[in-house]
């Protein structure tokens, strides 16, 4: 479906203006093409043993739905309710102050006010409150309560499948209340239901079969890497040779399977390899660990403890000291904040120790897992490696602080220092829009699909809004990122709201600087296009 | 939605209470036992929400994270909005509570022409931080009722209070904090009518606490600067209350009594009410929590082992097509 062009596209949005009509009388929802993800298919539900599996078409006027499905989800929420604090506190508390309200970057690209996070939870409240509190029982609509119904069913599923648990609104709620928690519980519940999308259940069930999101399988990904080191090779004059399931190899290296497919994410997984070759580091890539990403997260938390649980279990198998990550988003938020509880503990690997610089990473002592742009920074702080920060002259950067990372964990001065000693031209978006107030990709948890197109470049909106500050401010032709999410879908966000920019890793950046023990004199950056000085114009 | 429920219910209840006084002569109901129920069932309402809330147990750390990480790098950590440590948290908590820190950041975002525009918004946050100091500081003064000597603290946030040494047509001396709750409370109540959003996600449920509140500062501050009251009557009916030897003097008016029933009323709703963010907010664990994630391992009770694939699993299916592509295999 053909987008509108991009000045039409906001210019009816009125985030003052809202419907005649109460929320709750809204329905049914109207599920509006551009706006909702395919529904997932049987098959894919099967084979990780979800609940429902069939075919499931979210405009078929009937579900097909288990005969008591309203029991289930009541259960469901029960059952959450019960086990997770946030969720518990989180439907008790909210006093509707509207902090929250005009934080979100969907509600700012679409004024639906259901994209607000305070009506996104509660459209979910006001079931809760209908089964689990003396105010909704007595007072009923009054109290803030309703029926769970289908046309509710419906709603919830629109609209936690459009939230990109970015957690921004809960940065500035009063109370902390986490609309990723909410959409996480409900996102739960609906896959009680078999009521996954296709673009989330798809990746899990590859992802389980053979360890990674696109279904990759081992001997693809070994030449995949061999065709990446063939290009390393045109490009610098050396060869370098993937270490694949190497037992005994000191560290693991995992990353996003984003980053082993699609551009510009195969130049960041270039610029790895390139990284570990030029300082020897003794480290093993694994075919079954091959995917850092969880798309097991937008589903359920149990799924996501299924599909990471390889991680560990290939260190312990190939018998390596610690893991080092990729740079990747929730994956970054899936590792840092649930592993060690989910696996821990982590007692058959070491402390990582950076085997170069010999810097202990006490952080990271329980789960023994470090973040590239942590082991990158640290090696530049000891002027291990060598720069030529001129290959990278052409390019104006911004850092776009990916929304996990930011909130789930607080790594903002890392990639900006990388960035800095790799690139002569730097600048920040504005305050507002970056670090823990930063703006999201608008296709986080599971909505990159192509169907959702509309829904992504509204929500993207107000990144690209602030990348057009800078690109028209300091001439920004670059947003440089840490998360494989961004990188597959900031370059259409940026074609449709900011042609001339594009996209990239960090570790591009740094390998295309790095100057390598006996390379050749490079003509190229990693995408084969002439550096800054080497002709082409 | 719903704000003339609300103000009727308010309204509904005044009349009650001046009814239920003046016309009917039910001063004892008024005066000892409504009050009496509703502090019991705000105690143990009080209690049964936070242990309720507390056997929910905490299976993950999630705290939302608003600064620099700590880490073994050299990068300057950011410990109050990015704590590692209990004693961050307890900071991180401290500014939450005291000063409504998250509220602070709050921003405003407009749509002109097509480009977004996000500025500084504090707004929100001064009305808060007016309405609940101004309450605070009320009711801290309202212990003077409660105790046969007033303490100094008591005397001393009196004095500060109405330091300004004006009087309303010879009345007592003005307090402050009844001018900034009522301008806090107006504007409150005001953003509810007049922002669009606001009003779309408003509840009866919002309305009314902001009603009933002002129904008491309105016959509180009728009584204070308008109608004299016996001061020493009420006295005399909040020291029996205090001592459990209630008693109903003659000569207190309806307006007392009304006032004194919003307030049980208020007591009363305040456990199973929004009005239970002032509990919640310790035990939310966005901001509870120290991000020490990587340091400490984070327990959860309820941990379950699942089903996952294993490596023999996977290499059973990919074997020979490892072993064509040269990748080593743990089974030959």
């Amino acid at each position: 479906m053909a987008l509108p062009r991009p000045e039409e596209l906001i210019s009816d949005v009125n985030l003052k203006k809202m419907p005649s009509k109460p929320w709750m009388d809204t329905l049914p929802v109207e599920f509006k093409p551009g706006f909702y993800c395919y529904g997932a298919k049987g098959k894919n539900l099967a084979y990780v043993d979800m609940p429902n599996a069939r075919d499931f078409h979210v405009t078929d006027p009937d579900w097909k739905l288990p005969e008591d499905w309203k029991n289930i989800v009541i259960q469901g929420i029960k059952q959450r309710i019960e086990r997770f604090r946030t969720f518990h506190v989180f439907m008790d508390i909210c006093v509707r102050c509207g902090a929250c309200a005009d934080k979100c970057h969907f509600f700012i690209g679409t004024g639906d006010p259901k994209n607000m996070p305070v009506l996104r939870a509660e459209l979910l409240r006001s079931v809760y409150r209908k089964y689990f509190t003396s105010s909704g029982k007595i007072f009923g609509r009054n109290g803030g309560a309703r029926e769970l119904d289908l046309d509710v069913l419906k709603e919830l599923w629109y609209y936690f499948y459009q939230c990109t648990e970015c957690r921004r609104c809960s940065l500035f709620c009063p109370y902390g209340i986490d609309t990723a928690e909410i959409t996480i519980m409900a996102r739960e519940l609906l896959n009680l239901l078999g009521l996954n999308t296709d673009w989330i259940s798809g990746p899990v069930a590859n992802c389980y079969r053979t360890g990674n999101h696109l279904g990759i399988e081992p001997h693809t990904m070994k030449s995949t890497l061999e065709f990446m080191c063939n290009d390393i090779e045109d490009i610098t004059g050396i060869r370098i040779e993937p270490p694949i399931n190497k037992k005994g190899a000191e560290i693991l290296f995992v990353t996003p399977s984003g980053d082993l497919f699609a551009d510009p994410g195969i130049y960041n997984c270039m610029g790895y390899m390139m990284l570990f070759h030029e300082i020897g580091l003794d480290y093993t890539w694994s075919t079954f660990a091959c995917e850092g990403g969880n798309f097991g997260f937008f589903t359920s938390l149990e799924m996501a403890k299924r599909l990471h649980s390889k991680i560990y279990e290939e260190a312990k198998r190939l018998k390596v000291k610690w893991i080092l990550g990729g740079e990747c988003g929730h994956m970054w938020r899936v590792w840092h904040q649930y592993h060690d509880t989910w696996f821990g503990p982590i007692d058959f690997l070491e402390v990582p120790v950076s085997p170069i610089t010999g810097t202990k990473f006490e952080h990271a002592k329980s789960t023994k897992i470090v973040h590239i742009s942590e082991f990158t920074a640290d090696l530049i702080r000891h002027g291990v490696l060598k720069f030529d920060k001129s290959r990278n002259d052409n390019l104006i950067v911004t850092f776009h602080d990916s929304c996990n990372v930011s909130r789930g964990m607080g790594m903002f001065e890392e990639p900006r220092y990388i960035i800095k000693n790799v690139c002569n031209h730097f600048y920040d978006m504005p305050d507002e829009t970056i670090r823990e107030q930063t703006f999201c990709c608008g296709s986080g948890s599971g909505l990159n699909a192509g169907e959702i197109m509309e829904q992504r470049m509204r929500g993207g909106f107000p990144r690209a809004n602030a990348v057009r500050y800078v690109h028209e401010k300091f001439g920004v032709n670059l947003v440089a990122n840490i998360c494989a999410i961004d990188r597959a879908a900031l370059p259409p966000l940026m074609n449709y709201w900011v042609p001339g920019v594009r996209v990239s890793g960090v570790t591009e950046l740094v390998a295309n600087a790095m100057i390598m023990k006996g390379e050749k004199e490079r003509e190229m950056n990693l995408r084969m296009e002439p550096l800054p000085g080497k002709g082409g114009e | 939605m719903g704000i003339g429920l609300a103000l009727i219910t308010v309204l509904g209840l005044i009349f009650f209470a001046y009814f239920g006084t003046a016309v009917v002569g039910l001063n004892a109901l008024f005066a000892i036992v409504f009050p009496y129920a509703a502090f019991i069932i705000f105690v143990l309402g009080f209690i049964y929400r936070i242990v309720k809330w507390g056997k929910s147990p905490v299976p993950y750390r999630i705290p939302t994270t608003a600064g620099q990480h700590y880490s073994s790098l050299w990068f300057k950590q950011n410990k109050i909005d990015n704590p590692s440590t209990a004693w961050g948290v307890a900071l991180r908590m401290f500014f939450e509570v005291f000063t409504f820190r998250s509220l602070f950041r709050n921003t405003k975002a407009e749509l002109l022409q097509g480009r977004l525009y996000v500025g500084s918004s504090k707004w929100l946050w001064l009305g808060a931080i007016a309405f609940h100091y101004s309450f605070l500081v009320i009711f801290l003064r309202h212990m003077r009722f409660f105790t046969p000597e007033t303490p100094w603290v008591i005397d001393t946030i009196e004095s500060l209070d109405s330091f300004l040494q004006v009087h309303i047509l010879g009345s007592p001396l003005l307090y402050i904090t009844n001018l900034t709750i009522l301008a806090a409370l107006l504007y409150l109540l005001g953003r509810r009518i007049l922002d669009p959003k606001i009003k779309y996600i408003s509840l009866p449920s919002d309305y009314f606490p902001l009603f009933l509140i002002l129904g008491i500062i309105t016959t509180g501050i009728l009584m204070r600067y308008f109608f004299k009251v016996d001061v020493t009557a009420i006295k005399e009916l909040t020291l029996g209350l205090v001592y459990f030897k209630p008693v109903v003097p003659k000569g207190i008016g309806s307006l007392f009594y009304i006032h004194l029933f919003l307030v049980s009323i208020l007591f009363a709703y305040f456990p199973f009410s929004k009005l239970m963010h002032m509990g919640g907010v310790f035990l939310s664990p966005t901001r509870n929590l120290a991000n020490n994630n990587r340091m400490e391992r984070h327990v959860n009770p309820w941990e379950y082992p699942v089903k996952h694939r294993h490596y023999e699993e996977y290499e059973d299916e990919f074997r020979e097509k490892m072993k064509k592509a040269g990748i080593p295999v743990e089974k030959e």
